[in-house]
């Protein structure tokens, strides 16, 4: 016998819970500023998130998925990214929407239970909110193909969590992506659990990145609470990728410190001691040590930032509360771009009708 | 009526750069039916792809290429390998539009064999049309002739929204006839009036119509007029078409090789219970294939309604009458 192949995972730490650089950081890292901007989307994503989930708690917004914990790894994804490349998010992905341009209103009107929440006025081509699991992960690698045989510089990147891992359309994007060396870039969000399931009952596989060595593609983990080794990771992914490197898969390792939605109780299966422990290592304290640490952050100016992006989210919820309700012609008009007759004939019975049906 | 089909793509690929064609083997093969026979030499590889072997990579590819501008024409090898792609299609390919309130869309085709009748193996002959008809935001088209192939995929291509297009498995070669290369479509949306009769209005789609039209013909020596209706549209369904017919003979005979069981012919028949009930003479009947499992090919032309069976209902109906 002989060994055909043989792989290795790495994994990538640069900012460490105290707040010290690690290793040979980045050009950006050495920029306090970058780490600044970075800091208080990251803070702004955690404020809204709180804002969402307390809007629902009060029976204002539908079933909310937090995204309490994986500021880091959304901030960094968004960084990396450039403004023409595409995202293909899962439904958790918030800070990375709100860095793309995503607007505060849209977000709170999808989960608001109104389809115009998807019509996003910032990235125009991004995909809407991908509920069915590791679906979007193939709608990534179209995109990519588009880019690839149009000869446009642009990369694709799709989300997915732990659990997506487990779907046949995850493994088919991997593999098609590989084949054909499209520029579209993976990122498991392994926040640990999906739903009431831990990662250890999902797969065998001691780590998600190597679910990429089947594709022939390069896979690699990542501190998912380190928005500076996100954002490193993925940079040099997308660079790759725009270059015609093809795909890379990047696992990033955070904790889901929220229940799965607002519909779900996570005490139910996991035990408070565990979420202790993984706050300890949540992204926003390490940013914050490591700001202090530079000299350019204090409780004071953490007091304004709060205070701003308190502003920025009373307006937004103030502009979705008075948001009038769709009509019922929302559930036609853009069901095709020519509505049949039968169509524009049930879009006039449900004008006949409306209101009828109460709440 | 496959060189229609290989015909209308190369039309398309020459006339529209957004066009690009996926799918298994339809490369160098040319497709397992030689739909796409010639067009990798002659526009790439690049604008006609052969895909790894995966339905649902497939049909979420062609929306991630879709939503960013380019009109993928995706084949699936045969209607009984769909079902892995359906969550695409259901999930995604049929409310992009609706979603994103039409700031994305998948101005898609995916065309699939559809049907038995060719002593295929198993799973290679299924008509499960239904399935895809349920789904809002899909068009369900079926041509019947190698004319109605080339205009209505044509039509599909240049649609900015996904069509199914299903491709009578057995009219691949069997159905032969001239058709000029001017690049017309014809009209989606819409049912074909085939022959025009007095007595009974029969509507059919697909391979069923060329059975249709024979047993049509051999009414005529037992004095019955029959006017045959081609759905092609198998959603929306034409219901103007079908009821003006009804309204004029006042019968209603159906012919479908898919399983009876909430097939189309349910829904031709429910529109014309509920909008041409009084135009009836007689109880509308419906010819179909049995709720059963497509047999294996020794059994399978007694599956798919025979000109017998066809002609049997029509007379029962024509005895019927009030």
């Amino acid at each position: 016998m002989r060994t055909v192949i043989e792989f290795r995972i790495e994994y990538l730490q640069r900012l460490a819970p105290d707040g010290d650089l690690v290793g040979d950081p980045p050009a950006f890292a050495c920029d306090a500023d970058e780490v600044l901007r970075m800091y208080r989307a990251m803070t702004l994503a955690r404020a809204f998130d709180a804002k969402a989930v307390n809007l629902q708690r009060t029976g204002q917004l539908g079933t909310y998925a937090s995204c309490l914990g994986h500021e880091a790894t959304h901030i960094g994804i968004g960084a990396a990214m450039r403004a023409e490349d595409v995202l293909a998010p899962v439904y958790r992905e918030v800070g990375t929407q709100l860095w793309r341009g995503v607007t505060m209103h849209e977000i709170l009107l999808y989960w608001g239970g109104d389809e115009r929440g998807n019509d996003f006025s910032g990235p125009r081509a991004d995909f809407p909110w991908c509920v069915p699991i590791a679906t979007q992960t193939l709608h990534a690698t179209g995109a990519a193909m588009a880019f690839k045989i149009r000869r446009e510089p642009r990369c694709a990147v799709a989300t997915i969590g732990d659990g997506g891992t487990s779907e046949g359309a995850f493994y088919e994007a991997l593999n098609v992506a590989g084949a054909r060396a499209l520029p579209v870039v993976f990122v498991v969000v392994n926040n640990g659990w999906a739903i009431s399931v831990p990662v250890a009952a999902q797969t065998a596989a001691r780590t998600l990145a190597q679910k990429a060595v089947a594709a022939g593609i390069p896979g690699l983990q990542v501190d998912g609470n380190d928005v500076i080794a996100v954002r490193e990771a993925m940079s040099a992914a997308l660079e790759r990728a725009r270059g015609g490197g093809g795909p890379t898969l990047v696992e990033a390792l955070t904790y889901r410190l929220s229940d799965h939605t607002t519909a779900d109780d996570a005490s139910r299966y996991r035990s408070a001691r565990e979420v202790d422990a993984a706050r300890a290592l949540e992204p926003l304290l390490r940013t914050r040590r490591f700001l202090e640490k530079a000299d350019r952050w204090d409780a004071e100016r953490e007091r304004e930032l709060l205070q701003a992006c308190a502003r920025e989210i009373d307006a937004a919820v103030a502009e979705y509360l008075a948001a009038p309700p769709p009509t019922t012609d929302a559930m036609f008009d853009h069901l095709f771009a020519n509505l049949p007759e039968r169509i524009r004939e049930q879009r006039a019975a449900a004008r006949r009708s409306a209101g009828t049906g109460g709440h | 009526m496959v060189e229609a089909v290989a015909m209308a793509h190369a039309w398309e690929l020459q006339h529209d750069p957004a066009v690009v064609v996926i799918g298994e083997d339809v490369g160098a093969n040319g497709g397992v039916f030689r739909a796409t026979q010639g067009l990798q030499q002659r526009f790439g590889a690049e604008r006609v792809q052969d895909t790894p072997l995966a339905e649902a990579a497939i049909a979420g590819v062609a929306i991630g290429m879709a939503a960013q501008g380019l009109k993928p024409i995706a084949e699936i090898q045969f209607m009984g390998f769909l079902y892995p792609a359906l969550d695409q299609i259901i999930n995604h390919m049929s409310r992009m539009r609706h979603r994103t309130r039409g700031r994305l869309s998948c101005p898609i085709v995916m065309r699939m064999p559809h049907g038995g009748g060719i002593h295929a193996p198993e799973h290679h002959s299924e008509s499960v049309e239904t399935l895809l008809c349920h789904v809002p935001g899909l068009r369900v088209v079926c041509p019947s002739s190698p004319a109605r192939a080339y205009g209505l995929l044509l039509a599909a291509i240049r649609d900015p929204d996904p069509v199914m297009f299903l491709e009578p498995t057995r009219l691949y070669r069997a159905s032969r006839q001239e058709v000029p290369d001017d690049g017309r479509a014809l009209p989606l949306d819409r049912a074909f009036v085939l022959r025009e009769g007095a007595d009974v209005t029969i509507v059919s789609w697909g391979a069923m119509i060329a059975e249709t039209l024979q047993a049509a013909a051999e009414l005529v020596a037992a004095g019955v007029d029959a006017e045959v209706i081609d759905l092609a549209s198998l959603s929306p369904i034409d219901a103007t078409t079908i009821l003006d017919s009804v309204a004029k003979t006042g019968r209603l005979v159906i012919v479908q090789e898919a399983a009876r069981n909430v097939g189309v012919g349910a829904e031709v028949a429910a529109i014309v219970a509920e909008d041409g009930l009084y135009d009836l003479l007689a109880p509308i009947r419906r010819v179909a294939g049995y709720d059963t499992v497509m047999p294996l090919y020794r059994l399978e032309r007694e599956y798919i309604p025979s000109v017998r069976r066809i002609v049997d209902a029509v007379r029962a109906v024509m005895v019927d009458s009030r």
